[in-house]
Formats: structure tokens, C-alpha cells, sequence
């Protein structure tokens, strides 16, 4: 960064030193909320890991009525879920964002833009409603099963929420790719779409790889459309037929219970104990991707 | 097959995916507003329920979802251009600095029903302000900075760095050229960020789940420690809770909620738009 030489006379100083002083600590506010976010976690969940045997908190369970805390069918549901939305996600918010940044003309990312910013701004609870009323009775009467409240609802639905995300880091990943990268491809003799495949979009791998995780983040954490949807049955989704019967995540649980469980219990204890499982997985996850944003900044190579 | 018509059946699939994304949006909106709009009246907006919910108004409940946007804003908003001041003109490249943004793109990352666990242990419990209006913002304007702090500095280092050269030659300090100039050129922007990040506030469901919303108030709440009810909370129970609830008045509630989001997704695009046209630099 270039350095500035402002004038410093002692009586700005004494002015703007409270000014100045109050802008740094904003600015490392991030950092203390992250902490305070952890330490509360940890102060109301922890108990949790001596109230009762690891092996029941993490065991195949969760009847917290029989002091069952069994987190598995939980943790398997949301990544259940999760994994079926980065399925239908993936391709179709890759696909757009080379579609946008690569291929479309001007009118037509003028439209598709603002459009992925409303599906941004779409509240969560009101997917889930829209989930409820079309998308599980849809797949009812297509499949004949007996509930549409199922796996691929939710996963269906937390595919879309996840596109914005995926979209605008992919296409930002492939939007620093230099054009004399596109420019060589051309020159070689090969078309627009061979440039593309070949060339653009894996020189910008790891950006799209960070969208990808971001994504997952995000499908992880989602909450209203999960609890509506996918019809919260806490039970080991272990059959092949998983996808197409309810399921329980980890968010849904969360709240869909505390507001029934007496404050300090040990029911209580579990559901922080959930939201330390949720929040390091998504801290893992952000983790990793930042620092794969960094290090390339760091390198500066694309740049 | 000639590598030229491959590229162009590509073309073809590339825009169809762009329309699979688009077209169910376009779908969700376009029912919501046919099946809502025939519930939407004057007293819909303003009176308050009655019949457990299944007549009257939702007004309480849109009252709520202002009530805790705007103290959402004024307690995100300070801390937000704060913070992103900090990082776009003060900031140097250390470790400290990479720590923040590390913090920053975490607490984007933390699940909303997370963010609600945090609220309740620490505002309504531990400083005991109650399920209150007083937790449910603060816990919400947590949520938010990250948006607003990535977009305002985003918006402060798009100000060219001559702006700042100029200033100093000038005579005038770092502050001065801050407040005078490069924030003033940087409030369009600024002002984008900070509306989108209120209108994923106003949203939210799980974050207030436990900090502040009730299924029902028989008044409006009269200070920043009384509960409130919220739209995005009211959508959830009267779709999931309340049996034998008019269709009608679900999809207006939904209807309600959608117009007042995507009213300020419009106000902040128009704004983004109108200033980067008008910009000389």
C-alpha cells in the first residue's frame, strides 16, 4: 500500500487520537464476536460431554424423552441433506457462473444478475413454505410415497439457496483469470467452448473450489427450510432409500426444541452441544476456504 | 462431430442451466404473489389478529420485523463502516489484519440457528435482557456485520488513492480526508451494503427463534425489552403449527414478507445503479 505522509501536528493528534482509537477497535470487533460466539457455545454445551457418556452424545439415538442423546442420526441427516443439495448445486451453479462471466450476452447478465441477488434475498422460511405446499406434495404424487417431507425436498430446495453463493465466488474466481489466458487459447485454434473447459475454468480450480465449500457451508447451515421440509424424523439414514424418506439435521433440532426444554438441563446442555458440532464443521470449512483465498492473494500469480 | 457445432450445442445447454436457476424463482414469486395478493387489504396491514390468527391483521407482526430491522441497523451499521474503515484505511498487511478478515469471513459462516443459541446464552440469559426486542437485534446485527463490513470497505477502496495523495498535500490529516472525502464518496456504496445486509436480517427466522419472537401479543410491544412477534416467524407458525389455517392468509403473510424484502433488494440496486453512472472517477 502506498504510504501517506499526512501533517501531524500535536493538536490534530489530541482530536483525532479518540477517533482513531475507536475505528481500531471496531475493527477488531470481528475477532471478539467470533470468540464470544465460541465461548458462550462452550459455556452452556460443554456439560453436555460429562452429563452423559460420550458414547450416549454420540451414539445412534436421539430420544432425549429417555435421556437418548444420540447426535449420529442427526449429523448423518444434515450431511445427508447437504450432500444432496451440492449434487443438484454444483453443476447448475458452476454451469451459470461460466455462463454469465464466459458466455452471455451483456442484456442477459443483466437480467441473470440482479435475479440471483433476489434468490439471495429470499427469505429462508419462505422457500421452506413454498417447500411445504408445491415441491413435497410435487414429489409425493411422482414417487407415491407416502410423505413428500423428505431428504430430497430439503436437499432440492437448500440447492437453490446455495446457487448465490456458488455462483457470484465462482464467476469472481473466473473473472480474474487474465484475458490473455482466453486470448492463447484462441490463437492455438481452439473455440470459445474448448477454451473454456480447458483453459479458463481450470486456471480458476481453486477459486471454484472455494465456491464449492462455501456452498457446502451454507447448505450445512441452513435452518427454516430443513425444519419444514425434510420432516424431522431422527431415525439413522442408512438405507439406499434415505433420500426419498425424512430426515433430521442438526439445525432442526436446535430449533425445533429449545424452546420446549427447561434452561440449564440437560436437554439443554445437548442442544448447545449440536450447535458446538455445527459451528466447528462450519468453521473448519470457512477456515479452509479462506485460507485458500489468501494464499493465493499471497502469491498474487492470477493477479 | 464438428468442434464447432459442439460449441454451440454447449451454448445452448449453458443458457438452459442459467434458466433452470432462474425460471423456479421467477415460479416461487409469481405463486406467492397470485395466491397472496387476494388476502392483502387494508386491515390485513393494519389490524391486529384475531380468531387465533385465522382473521384480521398481521400488523403486529410487521411492526415487529421493522421494529428489530431498525434496531438491527443501529446497532450494526456503527459497528459495520467502523470496522471496515478500520480494515480499507488504517489496516496494514500483518497477521492482526489477516486474523480479522479470517474472523470476518467465519462469522458469515456461522449457521443463523448458531447465531441464535449465542443470543440466547449471552443476551437473554447471561446479561439478562429476557426475550426481548434489545436481544433479538443485537443478535441479528451480529449476523449482519460481516455483509456490511465487506461491501463498505469493497466500496471505500474502489475511492482512488489520489483522493487521500490530494488531502494530504493539502495539509489535512487522515481523519479529515476520511470524513470529508473519501467516506462521502464512498456512501452509495456503503449504503448498497448496508441495506442488503438489513434485508437478510429482516429475513431470518432461527436467529430469533429464542431471542425475541412470540407466536402472539395481544399489544404492540412498548419497549426494547418487551418480545415481539416478526413475520418471518409468524409465516413458520401459522404453516406448521396452527392447524386448519386459511391458505389465503398464509400466502398473504408470505406475500407481505417477500414484498418487503425484495422492495429493499430494488432500493439498494437503484442506488448502486444511479451512483456508479453518475461517478466521474
Amino acid at each position: 500500500m502506498l504510504k501517506i505522509d499526512y501533517k501531524e501536528t500535536s493538536l490534530h493528534r489530541v482530536g483525532e487520537f479518540g477517533i482513531e482509537s475507536a475505528i481500531r477497535v471496531l475493527g477488531f470487533s470481528s475477532i471478539g464476536f467470533v470468540l464470544l460466539i465460541f465461548y458462550f457455545l462452550l459455556r452452556e454445551g460443554l456439560p453436555i460431554f460429562y452429563e452423559v457418556p460420550l458414547s450416549n452424545f454420540f451414539g445412534t439415538r436421539w430420544y432425549p424423552t429417555f435421556a437418548l442423546f444420540g447426535t449420529m442420526p442427526l449429523v448423518l441427516g444434515s450431511a445427508l441433506v447437504t450432500i444432496t443439495a451440492i449434487i443438484i448445486s454444483v453443476p447448475l451453479g458452476v454451469a451459470t457462473a461460466v455462463f454469465v462471466g464466459e458466455v452471455a450476452p451483456d442484456w442477459a447478465r443483466e437480467i441473470l444478475k440482479p435475479m440471483i441477488e433476489v434468490l439471495a434475498g429470499i427469505p429462508s422460511v419462505v422457500l421452506g413454505f413454498f417447500g411445504m405446499n408445491f415441491v413435497a406434495p410435487f414429489i409425493r404424487e411422482t414417487l407415491g410415497a407416502p410423505t413428500g417431507l423428505t431428504v430430497f425436498a430439503g436437499g432440492l430446495i437448500l440447492a437453490y439457496m446455495a446457487l448465490p453463493t456458488i455462483i457470484s465466488v465462482a464467476e469472481d474466481a473466473l473473472d480474474t483469470i487474465p484475458e490473455s489466458y482466453r486470448d492463447a487459447g484462441l490463437a492455438m485454434g481452439a473455440t470459445r467452448w474448448q477454451t473454456i473447459w480447458r483453459v479458463v475454468v481450470p486456471a480458476a480450480r481453486s477459486g471454484i473450489i472455494v465456491a464449492v465449500m462455501l456452498g457446502i457451508g451454507r447448505a450445512i447451515g441452513e435452518t427454516m427450510v430443513v425444519m419444514m421440509v425434510t420432516g424431522n424424523a431422527a431415525r439413522m439414514p442408512l438405507g439406499l432409500d434415505s433420500l426419498f424418506r425424512p430426515a433430521r439435521t442438526m439445525t432442526a433440532t436446535i430449533a425445533a426444541e429449545m424452546g420446549e426444554v427447561a434452561q440449564g438441563g440437560v436437554h439443554y446442555h445437548a442442544l448447545f452441544g449440536i450447535g458446538i458440532i455445527l459451528f466447528l464443521i462450519t468453521f473448519i470449512i470457512n477456515l479452509t476456504a479462506a485460507s485458500s483465498i489468501f494464499s493465493k492473494r499471497r502469491r498474487g500469480g492470477l493477479r | 462431430m464438428n468442434r464447432y457445432l459442439v460449441e454451440k450445442i454447449g451454448f445452448v445447454l449453458l443458457f438452459l442451466t442459467a434458466l433452470a436457476v432462474v425460471v423456479p424463482i421467477l415460479f416461487v414469486i409469481f405463486i406467492i404473489i397470485v395466491k397472496g395478493s387476494s388476502a392483502i387489504s387494508w386491515e390485513f396491514l393494519t389490524a391486529m389478529p384475531s380468531h387465533g390468527m385465522k382473521a384480521g391483521g398481521i400488523y403486529p407482526a410487521i411492526f415487529g420485523t421493522l421494529i428489530l430491522t431498525l434496531g438491527t441497523a443501529l446497532a450494526a451499521i456503527p459497528v459495520g463502516v467502523g470496522g471496515a474503515i478500520y480494515l480499507a484505511e488504517y489496516a496494514r498487511d500483518s497477521w492482526l489484519t489477516r486474523a480479522i478478515r479470517l474472523a470476518i469471513v467465519n462469522l458469515a459462516g456461522i449457521p443463523s440457528v448458531v447465531y441464535g443459541l449465542f443470543g440466547l446464552g449471552l443476551f437473554v440469559l447471561f446479561l439478562q435482557f429476557g426475550t426481548s426486542i434489545l436481544a433479538g437485534s443485537l443478535t441479528l446485527a451480529i449476523m449482519t456485520l460481516p455483509v456490511i463490513i465487506s461491501t463498505a470497505e469493497e466500496a471505500l477502496r474502489a475511492v482512488p488513492t489520489e483522493f487521500r495523495t490530494i488531502i494530504a498535500s493539502l495539509g489535512g490529516t487522515r481523519w479529515q480526508g476520511i470524513s470529508r472525502v473519501v467516506l462521502p464518496q464512498a456512501l452509495p456504496g456503503i449504503i448498497t451494503g448496508i441495506i442488503l445486509g438489513l434485508l437478510r436480517a429482516a429475513g431470518e427466522t432461527a436467529p430469533i427463534l429464542f431471542t425475541v419472537a412470540v407466536f402472539f401479543l395481544p399489544h404492540l410491544p412498548e419497549s426494547p425489552l418487551d418480545p415481539t412477534m416478526a413475520l418471518p416467524y409468524h409465516l413458520y407458525v401459522i404453516s406448521t403449527q396452527v392447524p386448519g389455517m386459511p391458505a389465503n392468509i398464509q400466502y398473504g403473510t408470505a406475500l407481505v414478507l417477500l414484498a418487503l424484502v425484495l422492495s429493499m433488494n430494488l432500493v439498494a440496486t437503484i442506488i448502486r445503479s444511479y451512483f456508479r453512472r453518475r461517478r466521474q472517477w
